[in-house]
């Protein structure tokens, strides 16, 4: 008998449970548009927050219910915004994949460190008291600030330096706001040409502490007329927005500063 | 004139072994003028100067180098006659990059012509008084460099009634400002003077450490027949006692509000180094191109108090006291608590430079830090009353909504926390980070709040 | 622009540190645990070192081996997983087998501290969390009290075992009758001295004051835990005597017997797993000192000193977050946003 009531006492407040459960589920439920989840589906659902939308849940929504522009996944790129666009039938806008690129070349081996540091093992800790002892107050620090921030794991530090897989680059920039030199770029990933410096010292002073910075010597400019590398605060630039290809200029670096880099998929740094 | 014991005792605080002996009986040695002097704009706080030379010109000490760059700024001056060399970007001595003017000195020392006979000031108006000390490119010396003259004039509706010239120097090592109440108690007077006829405030208070019996008794006497309401507030030696924030507290029990400036509780501290610069400024109409700072530590030769011009390297302040002496290992602008270590001595001094220190190897403790064990320690010591193990946990996870929650940005970045701390944590450069990240997501929030209200 | 030549070292401020550490705090702690494993050895004799070697050895090499294996820093050289061998033999009946204090080692160190990520991250007292597994799991062995060395009352005791005061008092209780001789058994003068039956390191209230000190001397505790904890102990036994004195023990008796000492100067000030304000810390104690007696004298147990610690561990988080200090310039205590 006891056990009985005992069993009818628990198995009654399931039962009260369940129903309040069920009933719940009917009238508080939620009505979601259909395509919503089938854009979700689409999207990678790693919320990366590069679109600007909270995740990727945030941004289909968006998408159907308020016209988003289809485009703003970096990761998925423009293979998935094509999807996106035939399965709610919108006109998907074309852009070139945009990759990062660290804009400094000064490795362990190249940049002598006179002094040591000691103190967190991070990019912006260490800029905050001038820096972790690497003597060039330009260039990468190595304490792998970008790598920790990049989501898919595309930065290797790689003696002391942050390398960008471009392969694996899924274009969110985050590691861009993350340097506090500013070191970082996004660039259309068919430029193969770069000059791997940001130093804005004087020759001489760069020669001091980096044997791959550059020292301004105006050469690689002149060879291609300014058109694509233009000079400005004692560096060369690159202006990714004009096509270079004449790929001889890269010879005529004396300190190897510039370098060829081929930024598609399946292409290692 | 009284002498009053310590008022009221802020909270937390440690105490350091305070070293300074070996310099605190040097009287103050004038350096010779260095070949090579190093000014950097960015002395003070606030926008840069904006240089008014170029390279190739030729200058006289006390000329201006570079004008105010907006209302928080100040002027630079040349601290000798000379050849400017280059004005570029440079390492300063608070270890970034700033813009430098770099002159080459002549060797004659040349001043400007002496314009006009020592200043009646006592029959000045406060606005001219003012306008003097911007001239002379006065900025707090204590070590945060805030223009004074931005200090002198409070917006309207705010009332300065208490002065408070700060002598605490709870630095360890440094005695810059010891030696100048020991040598120049008459001029910090007359800089009391001055400040008081600007400010018209009903009180002064000059506050000392307790272990400073010398200059308690030296500005006693200079302060005799001081005519207003005065008193010197022996503080009790702690650091940081001479904190602006912990001064006020010790003097008036008021606590500036969070975010908020001295003036808000109606005081205002000048170090008493500024107060001998606003008199050279007022008086003698000489601009701020010199000042003291203690050479000293384990691995300088010689240990002094300098007096030297502003831009003077580091690599000719520590060949004037001796030179290097065995195995040094850092070299600090400041003192040991808040001081900046250089990455090189081929940097020049600012107005804002208490001292130079050099520490052998032997000194330093290089350290790995291990977790928190949540001894307590850091929260005794912060005179903030923060919780420096849960800030900087909380930072270490990038959880800066949490590190805003326990009020990061009040953190004042008086190391107090890490140098108690038995696990060797890196508090400061956590609170550090935390702070500059914290403003960082409140910017764009407020970014983001603009655009919504745009949109709408 | 650098200097190379003089290879300077640059680090955020401060430079310069009060020099303790760590591992000093932990053989600070060590050097004021070898009075009672002092008199640990004079009233149990071999037994002592035997605990004390076996715990401390398993605690080390387990610290070693699952560091090892999570791939983490050996963290040995800090002195905590010895300062956790130490503790946990100190908590032991001097005749547990040695087996079982492998098993409450392993249980301190591996589940209850390495699990939880380490010296710092752990939420309990390990050599509590040791000691209450075993209590449960062994709890005949660990409640078999050997003989003290110097016995006062010969009489009241059979053999080889013989009960610690408060179990005494508690067992009498239970068949509703007042203990024989109880008084003469358990003279106040050997509860001071740490001559009765208990754990191998609890019973020496002279020993464990004397580490006490060394700690507070060394500014490796603050008293206000100790305090609050033996404070309200006594005040609340006190008043329970005042109230029914034939069922009451004085509050000497409360205090002076059982783990009080030991839980109050050397477990319940363990850094990692109690609060940081000193508010807390008073808070801590006191609420220490309340969960033993209510154990003591409403609960299963005659002695509640781990439990309440353990339960004060898991408000440890809670109190930090109430007692949080006001921040100077702020207005009043923020709790929460």
């Amino acid at each position: 008998m006891e056990l009985l009531i005992q069993t009818l006492i628990i198995g009654g407040t399931g039962l009260v449970c369940a129903a309040i459960l069920a009933v719940a589920a009917r009238f508080l439920s939620v009505h979601e548009d259909p395509r919503v989840e089938a854009v979700g589906n689409l999207l990678p659902g790693i919320n990366c927050g590069t679109c600007g939308f909270a995740g990727c849940g945030e941004y289909a929504r968006d998408i159907v219910l308020h016209g988003a522009p289809i485009n703003l996944c970096k990761p998925g790129g423009s293979e998935i915004a094509a999807k996106i666009g035939a399965s709610i039938g919108v006109q998907v806008p074309t852009d070139e994949r945009q990759v990062a690129i660290v804009l400094c070349k000064g490795d362990d081996g190249a940049v002598k460190r006179g002094v040591d540091y000691n103190g967190l093992l991070d990019c912006s800790a260490a800029q905050q008291i001038g820096g972790n002892g690497k003597p060039c107050r330009y260039g990468c620090m190595g304490l792998a600030s970008c790598a920790r921030s990049c989501p898919v794991g595309a930065i290797e530090i790689r003696k002391g330096l942050a390398i960008v897989h471009p392969d694996l680059c899924i274009s969110c920039a985050k590691c861009v706001s993350v340097c506090p030199r500013k070191l970082i770029r996004m660039i259309p990933e068919s430029r193969s040409i770069h000059v791997l410096c940001s130093s804005m010292d004087r020759g001489p002073d760069v020669r001091k502490v980096c044997s791959v910075g550059c020292i301004a010597c105006t050469l690689c400019a002149k060879a291609v007329n300014n058109q694509g590398i233009s000079m400005k605060n004692n560096l060369a630039v690159v202006d990714y927005s004009v096509p270079l290809s004449d790929e001889g200029v890269i010879a005529k670096c004396p300190q190897h500063t510039l370098e060829k880099r081929v930024g598609g998929k399946g292409v290692c740094a | 004139m009284i002498t009053l014991g310590a008022l009221f005792n802020p909270r937390g605080g440690i105490h350091p072994a305070y070293h300074k002996d070996s310099t605190e009986s040097l009287p103050v040695e004038a350096m010779p003028v260095p070949k090579s002097l190093y000014v950097a704009l960015n002395q003070h706080l606030g926008a840069p100067s904006k240089p008014v030379v170029k390279k190739g010109d030729v200058v006289v000490r006390g000329q201006p180098l570079a004008e105010p760059a907006g209302y928080v700024s100040s002027w630079v001056h040349a601290p000798t006659s000379g050849v400017i060399r280059s004005v570029e970007s440079r390492l300063t001595a608070s270890g970034q990059l700033g813009p430098v003017v770099e002159i080459e000195a002549d060797g004659r020392d040349e001043g400007l012509p002496c314009t006009s006979a020592p200043a009646e000031w006592r029959n000045l108006p406060a606005r001219e008084l003012v306008e003097m000390v911007l001239a002379g490119g006065v900025i707090g010396m204590g070590g945060a460099g805030f223009p004074t003259q931005v200090k002198l004039l409070p917006p309207q509706g705010k009332v300065i009634h208490t002065l408070i010239i700060n002598g605490a120097e709870c630095e360890p090592y440094l005695t810059a400002d010891y030696r100048i109440m020991i040598e120049q108690s008459e001029k910090i007077r007359q800089g009391v003077e001055i400040l008081h006829r600007i400010l018209n405030a009903t009180k002064v208070f000059i506050a000392v450490e307790d272990n400073k019996p010398a200059a308690i008794s030296a500005l006693e006497k200079a302060f005799r027949d001081f005519a207003g309401e005065l008193a010197i507030v022996v503080v009790k030696t702690k650091y940081p006692q001479g904190a602006e924030k912990q001064l006020i507290y010790s003097c008036t029990r008021r606590e500036v509000p969070s975010g908020g400036l001295p003036m808000d509780v109606g005081a205002l501290v000048e170090n008493v180094g500024t107060a001998t610069a606003i008199v050279d400024a007022v008086v003698a109409h000489r601009p701020l191109v010199e000042r003291i700072v203690t050479v000293t530590g384990d691995a300088i030769g010689q240990p002094k108090n300098v007096l030297a011009r502003t831009g003077t390297s580091f690599r000719d302040l520590i060949a004037f006291c001796g030179g290097i002496r065995g195995n040094p290992g850092k070299v600090i602008c400041g003192g040991p608590m808040m001081g900046v270590a250089q990455s090189s001595i081929d940097v020049g001094m600012n107005k804002t430079t208490s001292g130079l220190l050099l520490l052998s190897r032997a000194q330093i403790q290089q350290y790995s830090s291990m977790p928190c064990i949540g001894c307590g320690r850091c929260v005794q010591a912060c005179p903030s009353g923060l919780l420096p193990c849960f800030l900087s946990e909380n930072i270490e996870a990038e959880n800066y909504g949490e590190a805003e929650a326990l009020n990061v940005l009040d953190c004042i970045e008086c190391g107090a926390c890490a140098f108690e701390c038995p696990a060797h944590r890196p508090l400061v450069q956590h609170m550090r980070m935390g702070k500059a990240k914290v403003l960082q997501r409140r910017r764009q929030r407020e970014a983001k709040a603009g655009q919504k209200e745009k949109a709408s | 622009m650098t200097d190379s030549s003089a290879g300077w070292i640059v680090s955020p401020s401060p430079h310069t540190h009060s020099g303790d550490s760590v591992s000093r705090i932990m053989i600070t702690v060590i050097v004021a645990l070898v009075p009672s494993l002092v008199a640990g050895v004079i009233v149990f004799g071999w037994d002592t070192i035997r605990l004390t070697t076996i715990c401390v050895a398993t605690c080390v090499v387990a610290e070693y081996i699952v560091r090892t294996m999570m791939r983490r820093d050996i963290g040995i050289t800090d002195w905590s997983a010895v300062v956790t061998g130490i503790l946990l033999a100190l908590n032991l009946p001097p005749t547990l087998p040695g087996w079982m204090a492998i098993v409450g080692s392993l249980s301190a160190i591996v589940v209850a501290k390495q699990l939880y990520g380490g010296i710092g991250y752990n939420l309990f007292n390990p050599a509590l969390v040791g000691r209450c597994v075993l209590l449960i799991s062994f709890p005949v062995a660990m409640t078999t009290w050997a003989v003290p060395a110097f016995v006062p009352n010969a009489s009241a005791v059979d053999a080889t075992t013989m009960a610690t005061p408060l179990g005494a008092w508690k067992t009498a209780w239970a068949s509703g009758n007042a203990p024989a001789s109880f008084f003469e058994t358990y003279p106040i003068r050997s509860l001071i001295l740490g001559n009765r039956p208990g754990c191998v390191g609890e019973t020496s209230v002279v020993a464990l004051l004397l580490g006490g000190l060394i700690l507070l001397w060394r500014r490796c505790i603050s008293w206000h835990t100790p305090v609050l904890f033996i404070g309200t102990v006594a005040v609340f036994a006190g008043v329970l005597h005042q109230a029914d004195p034939a069922r009451n023990l004085p509050a000497a008796y409360h205090v002076f017997s059982g783990g009080i000492f030991l839980g109050a100067f050397f477990m319940a000030t363990d850094m990692v797993t109690t609060p940081v304000t000193r508010s807390g810390m008073l808070i801590f104690g006191a609420g220490c000192g309340l969960i033993t007696m209510i154990i003591r004298k409403w609960g299963g147990y005659p002695e509640g000193v781990s439990f309440s610690i353990l339960i004060m561990n898991a408000l440890t988080p809670l109190i930090n977050r109430f007692t949080r200090p006001r921040t100077f310039g702020h207005k009043g205590r923020e709790m929460e946003k």
